[in-house]
Order: structure tokens, then sequence, then C-alpha cells
């Protein structure tokens, strides 16, 4: 069964122009973006975005007002969803509760009229690749929502698509599972190979798991890139806002030089000048500086504000001068936590230049 | 003081008690629970058995009574010895299927449709499938009269169109009975059905179409299977109610289809044998109850009527 998936060619997706509209609010705005062949694409974004009506325009189930969708040269925006042959996980599963596990895996090969005994063997070979084998003659309330995705997902690569669609597969997973579920995931991308289109809301899912991130919102592709990219460079705020956690600090532009107040920055880029920059913190970037300042550092003084202890890391929030709160992640190691001032006390925080982005306020 | 100190937490010294604290007062606060909802109910119980189980008691006693106040089991045998008491069972049978499978054709077309409909258009079409509930029976059984009979409505009307040249005998006989039984019955198979149609996740169709079901291959492996519980619950009401049907046969069957329950009325109106009618009526009873029992074996009707929802 896998020798034979892997045999299977992956196929690339070429979305041009798709628009839909619900009345006045446009859940695409022509949406354009190209998924390269056997590449885990993630669609994320917040509730709302259109990312899994995208999906939904790929699968088949949403018919967009306009706009063209290539599985490699096939045009399919017209297709029915039974004749697209794409394999896909639904949020909740979908799994049909009348039928056993067996049944479930092997409906769309009964479907494609492969001969019974084959059906029989590529059922076992798909549970066998889920890790489920042996469970065929079960029924499906008596599985474990872990056990519920895995047929799923069985149920989905058993007819060897050169195409997966996966909906939230793991919202409903507790976190330990879902993160186990995740590089199981990443690892089965891997050995079937084909082209995966993954839809989520948690970014951190999204970093972990993806070749490409596209963040979408408002129906529009905001940024298209590769995780680390995404996440270290993101292009607007909404991106810096949405992937990641962040801290905006207003800074003024003159002579190709930011500053805050009245104070310099390093910064990755220099700042183009007639536009307004936000520069952009993580929490796990700034270091907490004791004595002489460190080259290419910029230091922000403030005073601790608050401290909380959250398991393997612990957070800080330091008051700076202008009132701003930032947060300061460090990991809760005896040393590291030892140096931390008690509330109340002065701290001096470094942000590295290359870890000094600076982001078009665009009112957002 | 350093903040590794802040932020480890206090330990709390663990009560060490040996004993149980309070055990004995939560239970009593249990066992009072249950009684205090025990109380609450049994108005409800103390009903159920005034009206039904001493009546039906009451029932079995008068069978099993002679004319004459002895212990007898002539009635029993009569039914046993009498052909006409035969006929008149496989008649209601024959009239309680007939009408649940024509209930079945129209009612499940129905149902799906309704269920296809935007919520606010199907409450309006679910109203007028249970506008007929608002009008007496009585009322609707001889509405079908007016309309069925000789010159009536319909027969003019086929006449006119052509359909046919003769008046045909729609009423008085078995086409009549149950073309006023299937209306009077049909509500009560839609609802159950349109109920479980309902429940059915559109998912399910939608991964159906993914795995390439086309829609008549979707509807027939995965939406018709998924509402059979609501079928099969619905089916059964409609038959369990045709067979103890009085009023509709009476007027529409024109005396030529007798049922069971239609005996029983003559036995008490007619002859005055009180005996004879409650031995009718707990043959009746056990039969109902035996194929409740036999289809809930068949069918698995627990999970039917224990909520046939599919989550």
């Amino acid at each position: 069964m896998s020798e034979r998936a892997e045999r299977a060619e992956a196929l690339p997706i070429f979305i041009n122009d798709v628009t839909k509209t619900y009345g006045k609010v446009f859940a695409l705005d022509g949406v354009s973006l190209d998924i390269r062949s056997g590449e885990f694409m993630t669609l994320l974004g917040p509730s709302g975005s259109g990312k899994t009506t995208l999906l939904m325009v790929l699968a088949g189930f949403n018919r967009p007002d306009h706009g063209s969708v290539k599985f490699g040269d096939r045009e399919v925006v017209r297709t029915p969803p039974h004749q697209r042959d794409v394999g896909m996980v639904f949020q909740n599963y979908a799994l049909f509760p009348h039928m056993s596990v067996e049944a479930n895996v092997g409906f769309p090969l009964k479907l494609r009229k492969v001969p019974q005994g084959e059906i029989a063997e590529r059922v076992e070979g798909a549970l066998d690749t889920v890790q489920l084998g042996g469970y065929g003659s079960r029924q499906i309330d008596q599985l474990s929502g872990g056990q519920k995705q895995r047929v799923a997902l069985a149920r989905a690569i058993v007819f060897e698509p050169r195409i997966l669609l996966m909906d939230e597969p793991l919202s409903a997973l507790d976190k330990k599972l879902r993160e186990h579920m995740q590089i199981e995931l990443r690892h089965l991308h891997e050995k079937l190979g084909m082209t995966t289109v993954y839809v989520t809301h948690d970014q951190r899912e999204a970093l972990t798991m993806s070749d490409r991130v596209a963040v979408i919102n408002h129906g529009k592709v905001m940024q298209l890139d590769e995780p680390r990219r995404i996440y270290d460079f993101p292009a607007n705020k909404f991106v810096a806002d949405f992937v990641g956690e962040s801290t905006f600090l207003p800074v003024t532009v003159a002579n190709g030089t930011a500053s805050y107040n009245g104070t310099a920055l390093h910064t990755a880029e220099p700042p183009a000048s007639g536009e307004r920059y936000d520069l952009l913190m993580r929490p796990e970037r700034l270091t907490m500086v004791e004595g002489r300042k460190p080259k290419d550092v910029n230091i922000f003084k403030g005073k601790v504000q608050d401290l909380v202890f959250q398991g393997e890391s612990f957070l800080m929030y330091a008051e700076l001068a202008d009132g701003t709160l930032v947060p300061v992640r460090g990991i809760a190691q005896r040393d590291a936590m030892a140096k931390v001032p008690k509330v109340g006390g002065a701290v001096s925080l470094g942000l590295h230049k290359e870890d000094a982005v600076l982001i078009v306020a665009d009112g957002e | 003081m350093s903040a590794a100190d802040t932020i480890a937490t206090t330990e709390s010294p663990r009560a060490e008690t040996s004993e149980r604290p309070h055990a004995d007062g939560l239970k009593r606060d249990a066992f009072l629970e249950r009684m205090r909802l025990f109380g609450l109910c049994s108005p409800a119980l103390l009903l159920v058995l005034v009206i039904m189980v001493i009546p039906v008691g009451w029932l079995f006693y008068l069978s099993f009574l002679s004319d004459e106040g002895t212990f007898s089991l002539e009635h029993y045998q009569r039914m046993i010895d009498s052909k006409s008491y035969a006929r008149i069972f496989r008649t209601t049978f024959e009239v309680s299927i007939l009408t649940t499978v024509i209930c079945v054709l129209i009612g499940y077309p129905l149902a799906y449709f309704l269920a296809q409909l935007p919520s606010r258009a199907a409450n309006i079409c679910l109203l007028t499938v249970l506008l007929p509930f608002w009008t007496s029976l009585l009322v609707r059984t001889y509405a079908w009269l007016v309309l069925l009979q000789r010159k009536g409505l319909i027969n003019s009307w086929a006449i006119d169109l052509g359909l046919w040249d003769e008046p045909v005998k729609l009423v008085h006989n078995l086409n009549g009975t149950l073309i006023g039984m299937v209306h009077i019955m049909l509500p009560f198979l839609v609802l159950p059905v349109y109920g479980s149609m309902k429940a059915i996740d559109k998912d399910y169709l939608k991964a159906a179409a993914n795995c390439g079901a086309s829609p008549t291959q979707a509807f027939w492996q995965v939406f018709f299977p998924l509402s059979l519980p609501g079928l099969f619950a619905g089916a059964l009401i409609v038959f369990v109610l045709c067979l103890g049907f009085f009023v509709t046969p009476a007027v529409l069957g024109g005396g030529r289809v007798i049922m069971v329950a239609m005996r029983i009325a003559d036995n008490i109106e007619i002859f005055f044998n009180w005996g004879a009618a409650s031995a009718l009526g707990v043959v009746l009873l056990l039969l109902t109850m035996g194929i409740l029992y036999v289809s809930s074996k068949l069918l698995k009707l627990d999970r039917i009527l224990g909520g046939g929802s599919h989550t």
C-alpha cells in the first residue's frame, strides 16, 4: 500500500483570482495562490478570514463567483466534488456512523469499483499507515477522538489521491495528542508525498507543520512564506500580531533611522522615509541585560510590573518609561530565574539588532 | 530575596485525618434527594396507575368471565372457533400494513423535501402538515366521504377530465378506508422522519461526495441508512395506531372493512357482551406488544427510541 502511494505523483494547485461574496461581504477577495507539487501548505487565519471557504472551493463544496482552480493542468472549478479525486479530512471527521471502520475506509474504493479482495488489502494497509492496524471491525462510536482522527485520515488517503485537504483536523484533540499528531501528520506527508492543504487557526500548528504558510484575513492572502520568514519578518501588522506574541512600540523615523523615546535604534532593515512604523518585540527575543551594553543590542529601561510562572517558562511584564507594558519570556531554569529582579525592581531589556523588525503601522 | 522564591508555590499542609468526614451526612443527602425527586413524579405515577394499569387489569379480568360471572375461556374459545374473527384480524393487519406502506411511500419523500428547505419555509410547510391535527378526526373523515362518494367532487372531476368514464367506487370499501387512514396517519410518519433527517450532519454527505459518491450514491449509501431509525419509528407508530383504529374505517369502509376495534364496539353496543369485547381487546394488546417486541429485537429499537440521532 505505502509503496503504491509513494509512486503516486503529487499535483500542483493553481488558484487564480478566486472571489466569493456573501451579499456585500467578500469571503474570498481575488485570491491567487500557487501550491507546489508535494508541498505542505497551511492556510492560517482567524475565524471568518476565508481560509475554510478557500479549502471548500478546492474540495468543490463552495462555488466561487469567479476564478480558476487548477489541479495540475486540469481546470476543476466547475467539477462536482465527487469527480475531483482529492482526499479530505473533515474538522469533525464525518465518519459514517452506520459503517464499521473497515467500511468507512473502504468506501472510496468501493465507489471506485475496486475488487473486493484488493479493497480489504488496501484498507488494512491504510489502517497500518495510520497505526490502527487490527481496528477494522470496530464501530465508529467505539473509537476515541484520536482514533477517529486516524480513521478519517486513512479514509482520505486510501484511494491515493494526489491532493489531500485537511480542515482543522486536530482542533478537537487535547493538547498533548494534538502535538503528537502534528509530528505524525508531518511524517506521513513526507512518506506519502501528496500535495497537502491544511487549514488551521493555530499559528503554532501552522509553523510546526508547514513547508509554507499562507496567512489569510478578510478573504485575502496577507503573506505567503516559509514559517521562519512569517515569524521573523512579518509583512504587515496583521501577520505580526496574529502569528506569535507581539508588542508594538511606536517609533519615529528621521534621516533613515528609527528612534524610540529619543534613542536611535539599531534595526534589521532601515526604514523608508514617509511611513509610520512600529517596532515589533517578541517576548522570547527580549533579554535581561546586566552591566555593560553588548554590541548591536537596543536597550529599553523599565521596571518589573508582574511575574508569572508558567511551568516550562516564566513571563515577566516590564513597564517602560512611557507606560507601555512589555512581556518578556524566559526559560524557567534555576539560573535564569535567579537573575530576574523582583516586582518593582528596575530592569534593562535588550533587543538584538537582527530581532528589531520594523512594521508599517497601517492603522490595523 | 530572589524572584525564584516569589514564583515558588507555597506548600499547603495536607489534612491528615483517618476519618471519612461527612460520609454519613453526604449519603443521607443523596438519599433524601432521590426521595424528593420520587415525590415530585409520584402524582404522574399515580395517574398512570389509575388511568392505565387498573383499566387494563380490569379488561383482563372481564375477558376471563363467562356471562354467568364464573371463570371461563369461552370468549377466547369463540375467537378460535369462529372464522369471522380470523377474517377480522386478517383485515385489520392488511389495512394496517397497507396504510403503513402507503404512508412510507408518500411521507418519506415529503419529509426529505421538508428537510432540504431553508428553516423558515420548512416551518411553514411543517405547519401545513400539522394543520389537520387541529380539525376533528370525525370532520375530516366525513369530508372524505363527501369528496369520494359516487357523485362526489373527485369522481365528477375525473370524469370531466376524462380520466375515467364511469364513477369509480372510492368509498364504502377498502379504497376509501385506505385514503382516509393514510391522510390521518401521515403526520405521524412525517414528523419522526423529518426529525431524524434534520439530525443528519451535512458533513456526512460532503464526506461521501469527497470519497467519490455521486449524489444518488451518497443518498442511498449514507443519507438513507442514517434516516432509517426515524423511518422505522414513524412506520411503527403508524402501524400500531392503525391496529386499533375505529372511526375512519367505520365511516369510510361502509361496513365492508371490519377491523378489530369495530367488532369491539359492536360487541358492547349491540350485543352488550363486555367479556367478548374485553377478550378482543386483550388479544389486540398482546399482538401489538408482540409486534413491538419482535421489531425491537430485529431493528434494535432501543437505539431508535433512545435518540436515533448520530453525532
